[in-house]
């Protein structure tokens, strides 16, 4: 079993687990992620990346304990969700346009709608021709700039970024790889990614999960 | 209303009304009062009923016909849709609390479906008052209030259904499943149950009591037909048992309240369970 390591955890889990029916998909985990660390979370398909965040997201009831900012996100969920930013693996299919989504996101989170232009707009996406398009009609590509403007622009304490690249053309990829090198160094970054190379110039711990445990844990 | 459900409800009304449903809905509602205007039915007289009440009743007929099904079919797929299409893994990571979240769609669905109605039966009475047909306003206020009542009841049973429901299509199953045993205990076929079985009238009627749809209709013509003889035995024995002015104020609280407690009980789940 890999040790924890419980100094300033923003992020703190221990003997963690999720079923779904019968099955564990997280399997009695224990793992602490420090303000500042940018972890790489990796793994084959079902290894529980994508749960663990969701876990942290406060979206599934577990068993054991996990604590984000000393909270139990389940419960203190609104409170947590002021402090992270979110990209998903799959962009969710909302109805509501680009300039509705910016107004939105920008009073739900105090950050002004031109923090969210900007780096739209740095990572290549032409906002005008598409501020009155619904964002489900958007390209992969597209959609992918825009949540991680939103992300990124609301400077959280804790970024979970699932797979942030994966519709990500050359250009882009390499702005947000930018972005995420010159963040605010105090936040705790974790990405999810099968392309475990092309994040490694960015990341300072790497995790790999399979199974619902952490086999690898090293700093890099 | 904090801040996360405020700008839930705003969001959600602003898509909608960009849906297709609900155009064709407030058409189809907007659309009837028209026609049963330019069909003269004003001026038609059937079982005692006359000028705007007879259009006013038969409006509210036809509600209690369409509304509580398109509330059930339209309201079940809003929050297990959103599971489903990974809508709600995303809006849950803004700092929105689970039950703003919830109370914001019941809000918005309230909006989007009340009003529509309510602007047709305002457009009645409007219509009448230029047209110089008496506008009962009594009957107005207590349609309105019934409808909004109505609109709540099935809101709460829809929102529960789409808490606790794991699919959409199970969440439209279900729906459709209550809404027919709803129907099926309307007083013509409780009466058909009576003769049938030769089962105690009073266990019957009181099954008929607890379903808001007879409520519903009851009161709806408990206005003009004090003694409800145009209606069946649930009726008989609602009005046997209280006064007029009882039944009213009960048609239009219970349904609310079970709405309430159906919606309490759906964001309790939603709360307690896994989110996606």
């Amino acid at each position: 079993m890999i040790e924890k390591n419980n100094s300033m955890a923003l992020i703190s889990a221990t003997n963690l687990v999720k079923s779904f029916k019968k099955q564990k998909v997280l399997n009695d985990l224990s793992i602490d992620f420090n303000a500042g660390e940018r972890i790489s979370l990796s793994g084959p398909n079902g290894a529980g990346k994508t749960t663990l965040i969701r876990c942290i997201l406060g979206q599934y009831i577990y068993e054991g304990d996990l604590n984000v900012m000393g909270l139990n996100p389940h419960t203190n969920h609104e409170e947590i969700m002021r402090e992270v930013g979110f990209v998903p693996q799959i962009p969710p299919p909302l109805k509501m346009t680009v300039k509705e989504m910016l107004g939105f996101f920008s009073r739900l989170t105090n950050t002004p709608v031109d923090k969210f232009l900007e780096i739209s707009i740095n990572l290549g996406l032409v906002i005008d021709d598409n501020l009155k398009k619904p964002f489900l009609k958007l390209s992969g590509g597209m959609k992918q700039k825009l949540l991680v403007a939103f992300a990124l622009g609301r400077n959280p304490k804790i970024l979970l970024l699932d797979e942030p690249s994966a519709n990500l053309d050359p250009e882009a990829r390499e702005v947000f790889f930018d972005y995420l090198k010159n963040y605010d160094k105090n936040t705790l970054m974790i990405l999810s990614s099968h392309r475990i190379k092309e994040i490694s110039g960015l990341v300072n711990r790497a995790v790999e999960m399979d199974l619902g445990e952490v086999v690898l844990d090293k700093q890099i | 209303m904090n801040k996360g459900t405020l700008q839930i409800t705003t969001l959600e009304v602003k898509q909608n009304l960009r849906s297709l449903w609900f155009w064709a809905y407030s058409i189809l509602f907007g659309g009837f009062v028209a026609i049963m205007f330019a069909l003269g039915i004003t001026e038609s007289q059937i079982i005692g009923f006359v000028g705007l009440g007879r259009l006013m009743v038969t409006f509210m007929q036809v509600s209690m016909v369409i509304l509580p099904i398109y509330i059930l079919i339209t309201t079940v797929r809003s929050v297990v849709g959103d599971r489903e299409t990974n809508v709600m893994e995303y809006m849950l990571s803004l700092p929105i609390s689970f039950s703003g979240y919830f109370w914001g769609k019941f809000i918005s669905r309230f909006v989007e479906i009340f009003i529509p109605v309510f602007l047709a039966l305002l457009g009645a009475a409007v219509w009448g008052t230029i047209s110089n047909i008496d506008v009962p306003w009594d009957l107005f206020a207590l349609y309105s209030f019934l409808l909004a009542a109505m609109v709540f009841c099935f809101l709460g049973i829809g929102m529960y259904i789409s808490s606790v429901a794991h699919a959409q299509n199970v969440a439209i199953g279900t729906a459709f499943i209550i809404w027919l045993f709803l129907v099926a205990f309307l007083d013509l076929i409780l009466m058909g149950v009576m003769l049938k079985m030769r089962m105690n009238p009073e266990l019957v009627i009181g099954v008929g009591m607890i379903n808001p749809l007879q409520v519903f209709r009851t009161a709806v013509l408990v206005l003009f037909d004090p003694k409800l003889t145009v209606m069946g035995p649930a009726s008989y024995y609602i009005l046997d048992t209280v006064s007029r002015s009882v039944f009213i104020a009960f048609s239009i609280l219970y349904p609310i309240f079970v709405g309430f407690i159906f919606a309490f009980l759906g964001v309790r789940y939603f709360k307690r369970n896994d989110i996606v």
